[in-house]
């Protein structure tokens, strides 16, 4: 403390050295994530074709292809939609607009975050004891659905009940002012203002059902699927399970497979993420009034 | 009429939506009496002190062996490797974005952060078998092709994104005239940081690392993909090792018969999963809920 600037000189180039150690490893941790998405695109390009998306797996790797795998994942998506969405939608609406504030309403919350915390292979073992042998749906394509959209509840609930939270009182109050029921104010006022809000979560929550596999696994989906399932009971696979079963193989051949399955999955996640990120944005500049 | 119509139709509403909302409780409800129901028909022919405290995981062999400590060791090998990357670059990255990144840069890494939180695991699992194990290998030839090492690494970058996401959460939430107050007593942004913002985040900091460990404690599909299949004890992180989730995924993936006891490990072995992670999310939730510094 006998020189006063040269301690401040201290400080500050302590401030200084930590600013830029920060910024470095912020941006190579960016860095080594740019670096593994490159590496698998360079190595997935080639195998990369339209022949790919329209060809069965195969024992050959120059003939293996994800038909199977991305009509399974487009058939699981849409029951999981069709499933999840409505219960979500509707357990947020009761929690946010109906519930009272009591004991129970707490209970629901703490379970509906905790079951956000559940890994999902314990869902995959409450799909394949509840729907697999108790319901007999055996591996069928419902059955991976009904499992999933159990996985994938409380995110849209959680995320759902944000976008209802955020519609102004006011809204509510003018609705009921000229006479709406309860009812009638949440599906024509606040439903519709909470949309796009409510869309991003479920976009989201669909960006994670697409890529999740072990629950998948444990439901018994199917690794090797020669054919595209016709209705509901059908065995199925998707794409991240055939990335999982290319990507075990020993073979190096069947890695560039993986690669080429990674990039479309991740094709289609990227999508759907931007469309998420796109209509929170335009949320954010609607509510800034 | 039309008024007797919605005084029929306004409280059936409200029980349908209820019912949806009791639907979350109901499938814990399921999860916890499945688990519990299977792992006591396993705990029938196993004592469970044989299954905590077992040294040996050989269900598919003979003589059967049923300790889960191999399976247990091997998941926290993982747990521990991917906390020693993700908490410290996850804090860091943090501090960077909240206390540094000009508002630009924000807009930029944060929606970045988002997307790479949603890869999934498989894909993490496909980098950590095909780039950096060979890596390993070249620097240290005696790694083996699946080893615990590799997986460590590529789980930890995997929630790397959670742990930077909550932080900053965390460090936003932070009055700004705390903040303030420190630079008008002419500190610096460093000693800011270090005296200031974390302390009064340290609760949404702990529970992220929580959060974070409990996720990687239930990560599956990058652990079954590049750790291995061979349930040991071992320090060094280069050999081949098998965590919980693998061994589920293992079972399920092979011709195991159902109903047999080979086939009811999986139970006993989730229900231990579920259990700890259980813990552990509840625990990061009193955290949040006991310990936040509330500036009003």
């Amino acid at each position: 403390m006998n020189n006063p600037s040269s301690s401040l000189n201290k400080r500050q180039r302590i401030d200084c050295i930590f600013k830029w150690t920060a910024k470095l490893l912020t941006w190579s941790s960016l860095g080594i994530l740019a670096f593994l998405l490159t590496h698998v695109t360079i190595t997935g390009f080639e195998k990369l074709s339209w022949n790919f998306l329209q060809n069965f797996p195969s024992r050959f790797p120059e003939k293996a292809g994800i038909k199977s795998a991305l009509h399974g994942s487009v058939w699981m998506l849409s029951l999981v939609a069709i499933v999840s969405v409505p219960l979500g939608v509707s357990s947020a609406v009761y929690l946010e607009e109906y519930g009272k504030k009591n004991k129970l309403h707490r209970i629901i919350e703490v379970n509906i975050a905790n079951l956000a915390g559940v890994p999902s292979i314990v869902y995959g073992i409450l799909g394949l004891v509840i729907f697999v042998r108790f319901s007999h749906l055996d591996r069928s394509v419902l059955a991976g659905s009904f499992t999933m959209s159990l996985l994938i509840l409380p995110v849209i609930i959680i995320s759902s009940r944000e976008a209802i939270r955020a519609v102004p009182n006011s809204i509510r109050l003018g609705a009921f002012a000229v006479g709406a029921t309860k009812l009638q104010t949440v599906i024509h006022h606040v439903l519709p203002s909470a949309l796009p809000g409510i869309l991003t979560g479920v976009i989201l929550s669909m960006s994670r059902a697409i890529g999740e596999t072990a629950p998948l696994i444990m439901i018994g989906a199917l690794t090797y699927v020669a054919f595209v399932p016709e209705n509901i009971m059908d065995p199925f696979t998707t794409l991240p399970i055939q990335v999982f079963n290319w990507a075990s193989r020993p073979q190096e051949a069947f890695h560039e497979v993986a690669a080429a399955g990674i990039i479309v999955l991740l094709f289609v996640l990227l999508t759907m993420n931007a469309i998420a990120i796109l209509l929170r944005n335009y949320t954010n500049k609607k509510l800034e009034f | 009429m039309a008024l007797l119509k919605i005084k029929i139709k306004e409280p059936v509403a409200e029980k349908l939506l209820a019912l949806c909302a009791y639907l979350s409780i109901l499938t814990t409800v399921m999860i916890v009496y499945i688990l519990a129901t299977e792992s006591f028909h396993f705990f029938k022919h196993v004592s469970i002190s044989e299954f905590l405290l077992g040294t040996k995981w050989e269900p598919l062999l003979e003589p059967k062996a049923f300790g889960v400590l191999p399976l247990l060791f091997g998941t926290l090998t993982i747990v521990i490797g991917s906390a020693l990357i993700s908490l410290p670059m996850g804090i860091i990255t943090a501090v960077y974005l909240s206390q540094y990144a000009s508002k630009k840069t924000r807009r930029i890494i944060k929606p970045i952060l988002e997307i790479l939180a949603g890869i999934p695991t498989v894909v993490y699992g496909y980098f950590a078998l095909t780039f950096i194990t060979p890596v390993l290998r070249v620097f240290i030839p005696s790694t083996e092709i699946f080893n615990a090492a590799s997986a460590s690494i590529v789980v930890g970058i995997m929630i790397l994104p959670m742990v930077a996401s909550l932080c900053d959460d965390a460090l936003q939430a932070v009055p700004k005239h705390l903040k303030q107050g420190g630079f008008a007593l002419g500190t610096t942004s460093f000693e800011v940081i270090k005296g200031i913002l974390i302390p009064a985040a340290l609760s949404g900091i702990i529970a992220s690392f929580v959060l974070a460990v409990s996720r990687a404690f239930g990560e599956t599909m990058a652990v079954t993909l590049a750790a291995g299949a061979t349930p040991k004890f071992t320090l060094n992180p280069l050999e081949s090792i098998q965590t919980m989730t693998a061994y589920i995924v293992q079972v399920s993936l092979g011709d195991t018969p159902a109903g047999g006891i080979e086939y009811q490990t999986i139970f006993a072995v989730a229900g231990l999963l579920f259990v700890v992670t259980l813990t552990m999310n509840l625990f990061s939730n009193f955290i949040m809920n006991r310990f936040r510094e509330v500036y009003e």
